[in-house]
């Protein structure tokens, strides 16, 4: 259960946040630390360049990737430093969010 | 929702990383801002169009839904990205690759862009008045102004002297200037960089440069030095990395001494002087003057720190001095090691255009996540990182490092010279796209 309440609180609020058409403002917070990601990979996860996109990738590949980053299981340049910055919810919230990315 | 979640302090904290309140989704924004559904929230003028300004006017205006209305002020016509402007400096990158257009703030955003400088701001009346383009009232005011030189720093730095003896630590013409330099330097010739003491912007910019222009006299004019006369005690960013470029790729031609601190130019004879009186002539002098907050921040009663940097709420970004006022980057009194970079500029960007959505919909502003990267081209194909993490604090009220969180390359390589090209076209995309 702990689990899961911040994933159903994350449906909300992008649910809430993809239903506002323009000049309305979301009623509800958006997940702003996600944007830490657009830096690199792009707005939204759509990277224009060789850095991998994210958008629209597998949630589960994702998460499961951070988290692979973040035990330091994962070889990296870069991302298993980054990746020790977010606490395991933080990444389930990332993951879900890039993941719904078109 | 059971009730011992409340007080679970992993909720909590993604609550915090959510940006949300207490009152998460249970009341609509305009119950409490009074304001209803469909109604503007407000205007926002942003002073600064460079890697913070330009940031916040586009998230401003995303995250709002266009709700907010955004004027954004910049006296130059065109973004030049200081990140990658050293490959200018050793022929490695072609100058216009750094020249971007503001176009798409205006046609995909609906940004109102404003080419003009701002003349005063009355924090009273909430109004930015220009010199070209009339007065702009606002609720909220974002400034990004980056840092001016304090040329006083430096003895006989006047105007003439400036005329030849470059920074290019604002890229720009100064940038084509000292390439052109570096071109008509004769082989034999020395260069010599002098590096204010900390902190200044982009730490590990000057290390970048000595090494970029190292390859370059490396491939073009191996009889050339560079000479790194640094006024801090040691190497400030990627310190183990760059020493190992330089022993194993520029071994006589980069020569490194800290602790000097210029105080003196001549600006005829091409000689500087240290605090302690050592003196050193180049054939080209590239100096960079000790730093501070850009003047219109000093004009708006934001520096606060020394007057020299401006501190504030690192929730929200709104100046400690004066209210409804957020500043950004390079201007700012920075959080423990929080670089001055482009990179994080971006990231202060988004926070205060976070922070000022929640306030103008009536809501609380959240602490966020800040992350950094700085990559720096070690020569044409290789490069080095450093990155971190900050996670604000809520006894200090700072953003600190995450414990284990961040770091630096274990050696150079390609992969991250790629990286780092794909890294600006990114964050210029991210920034004005």
């Amino acid at each position: 259960m702990k689990r899961l309440i911040p994933l159903i609180g994350l449906c909300a609020v992008l649910a809430a946040h993809a239903a506002d058409k323009p000049a309305v403002a979301p009623t509800t917070p958006f997940p702003y630390f996600v944007a830490n990601c657009f830096n690199c990979h792009g707005t939204e996860g759509k990277a224009v360049s060789a850095i991998p996109t994210i958008a629209g990738r597998d949630q589960a590949y994702l998460e499961e990737t951070l988290k692979a980053y973040k035990a330091g299981s994962k070889p990296a340049t870069i991302m298993h430093q980054l990746a020790k910055g977010y606490t395991d919810e933080e990444i389930a919230v990332l993951a879900a969010y890039f993941a719904k990315q078109k | 929702m059971s009730s011992s979640s409340r007080f679970n302090p992993d909720r909590r904290r993604l609550l915090q990383a959510f940006g949300a309140s207490a009152a998460f989704a249970a009341t609509p924004s305009w119950a409490a801002s009074g304001k209803k559904p469909g109604q503007k929230l407000g205007r926002v003028v942003v002073i600064g169009a460079g890697f913070g300004g330009a940031t916040a006017a586009k998230y401003l205006r995303k995250w709002s839904n266009g709700a907010i209305e955004v004027v954004l002020i910049e006296r130059n016509k065109q973004f030049i990205s200081c990140p990658t402007s050293n490959e200018v400096l050793s022929g490695n990158r072609a100058y216009e690759s750094l020249v971007h257009s503001y176009d798409a703030l205006k046609k995909n955003w609906g940004i109102k862009l404003v080419h003009a400088s701002v003349t005063a701001v009355d924090t009273e009346k909430r109004r930015v008045k220009t010199d070209a383009a009339g007065e702009f009232d606002y609720d909220r005011l974002v400034i990004s102004p980056g840092f001016d030189f304090n040329f006083a720093g430096i003895a006989g730095y006047d105007a003439k002297a400036q005329e030849h003896i470059l920074h290019a630590w604002k890229a720009g013409p100064q940038t084509l200037a000292l390439r052109q330099q570096l071109v008509d330097l004769p082989d034999g010739g020395t260069y010599v960089l002098s590096i204010p003491k900390a902190p200044y912007r982009c730490p590990p910019g000057p290390y970048e440069r000595a090494s970029q222009i190292a390859h370059y006299f490396k491939t073009q004019k191996p009889r050339s030095k560079v000479i790194v006369l640094d006024a801090n005690d040691k190497i400030q960013s990627k310190e183990k990395l760059f020493l190992g470029v330089w022993e194993n790729d520029y071994k006589g031609i980069i020569e490194y001494r800290p602790t000097w601190n210029v105080v003196e130019v001549d600006g005829d004879t091409k000689i500087i002087t240290s605090e302690v009186g050592d003196r050193e002539r180049g054939d080209i002098l590239n100096l960079l003057p000790p730093q501070r907050a850009a003047d219109i921040a000093r004009t708006i009663g934001v520096v606060n720190v020394n007057d020299r940097w401006a501190d504030v709420n690192w929730i929200s970004l709104e100046s400690t001095a004066v209210k409804n006022v957020h500043v950004l980057g390079d201007a700012l009194q920075a959080a423990p090691l929080m670089p001055k970079s482009g990179h994080m500029a971006n990231q202060h960007g988004k926070a205060a255009a976070a922070a000022i959505v929640e306030i103008l919909s009536g809501r609380e502003a959240q602490p966020t996540l800040l992350a950094n990267t700085c990559y720096s081209l070690v020569d044409d194909r290789r490069a080095i990182h450093v990155d971190s993490v900050h996670r604000y604090d809520p006894e200090k009220k700072v953003p600190l490092v995450v414990p284990g969180s961040g770091g630096v390359s274990k050696e150079p390589s390609v992969e991250e010279g790629l990286y780092t090209r794909a890294w600006a076209k990114n964050i210029w995309s991210d920034v004005l796209g």
